[in-house]
């Protein structure tokens, strides 16, 4: 892929970098990598990921604005509330970057959309919002072998992994299904410090790059968890599960199906 | 006996399971988190059988959900 003078200024940043290059720019260019989720993790992913040159970003997310998202998916801004948050990150997408082409999946992930939706891309965002989801974005990944990145945030923590299904382990190995209904603590209970959707997101970000280019260490056979009150990384290494149910070595899961939502999970209103 | 849980030096009573060490630890939701000893995952079902020992490598390991729904 030749890059336009246009395309060599705005991109210069990155091109001047010896291990990303002019090469590299054009491997983000033809890059395509899908966000489940334009909430608190997918803002600043697909903000990010649009600037870079991520040729083609998909965005899956069923959900409209909601004044309450507002303190921390900056993509969404007051006078989006009430569109869907799919149009309203495209626009946000197309706006920083015209070489960015968005495809809009206005919809939740589901065992019977989900592997049509990711067969197009490369890799995939994690930035559901519920147990359910985020399993089901786990299994999917596994059946359609997808490289994807894993966050999950509360309060003021969150922990993010990066799997390459078949090499590394899973989100599975670690956390074999989602935790009964009654252990959920209530939504109203749980809250989130705004910011510390950004930092994850933007680790999550980084990762879907960091594959593209095929550079670094990803985050792989470690889960990163952030302590924003501590201001801490920790990395806690761990290792294929052999009793994995999903990549185990006698699996239990072979189909894709969706997880029952927890308790706390909310039954959107039909929108209007 | 000392323990290494989430990477701090701790002291715990000698004898523990995974189940009687959680509690020890005042883990107010224990089927909100995953266990690892010495970088392997222990199954669920098996936290009462499962013993810790001195110099154990212990990680707690929470479910995050969110998004921070409303």
């Amino acid at each position: 892929m030749s890059l336009t003078e246009q395309q060599i200024e705005r991109y210069s940043r990155h091109i001047i970098l010896p291990e990303v290059g002019g090469r590299g720019q054009g491997k983000l260019l033809a890059s395509r990598v899908l966000l489940v989720g334009a909430g608190g993790l997918g803002s600043p992913a697909l903000l990010y990921l649009a600037a870079a040159g991520v040729g083609t970003i998909g965005l899956v997310d069923g959900d409209v604005v909601d004044l309450t998202n507002l303190q921390r998916q900056i993509a969404h801004t007051t006078a989006d509330v009430g569109r869907d948050k799919v149009e309203s990150a495209a626009e946000k997408c197309r706006a920083i970057n015209p070489d960015v082409k968005v495809r809009m999946y206005p919809e939740h992930l589901r065992a019977d959309n989900a592997l049509d939706i990711l067969k197009d891309y490369d890799f995939v965002l994690d930035g559901t919002d519920s147990f359910a989801a985020k399993f089901l974005v786990a299994d999917a990944c596994h059946f359609a072998g997808k490289p994807y990145s894993h966050a999950g945030i509360l309060r003021f923590e969150g922990q993010t992994m990066t799997v390459i299904p078949g090499q590394t382990g899973c989100y599975r190995c670690l956390f074999r299904e989602p935790p009964p209904p009654n252990a959920v603590p209530s939504c109203s209970q749980a809250g989130v410090l705004g910011v510390l959707a950004g930092i994850m997101g933007a680790i999550q970000a980084a990762e879907a790059a960091k594959y593209v280019l095929g550079l670094g260490e990803l985050l792989t056979n470690r889960l990163l968890v952030f302590d924003a009150l501590k201001m801490t990384f920790r990395n806690i290494g761990f290792s294929r599960n052999p009793a994995c149910p999903l990549c185990g070595n006698s699996p239990s899961i072979v189909t894709l199906r969706d997880e029952a939502p927890p308790a706390c999970a909310r039954t959107r209103e039909p929108k209007p | 006996m000392k323990l290494k849980i989430n990477e701090a030096a701790t002291e715990v009573p000698d004898d523990l399971s995974i189940a009687e060490l959680l509690a020890h630890q005042k883990v107010k939701m224990p089927d909100m988190v995953s266990v690892q000893v010495n970088g392997a995952i222990v199954d669920r079902s098996a936290f009462s059988a499962t013993p810790v020992r001195e110099n154990d490598s212990v990680d707690f390991l929470y479910f995050m959900g969110g998004g921070g729904k409303k």
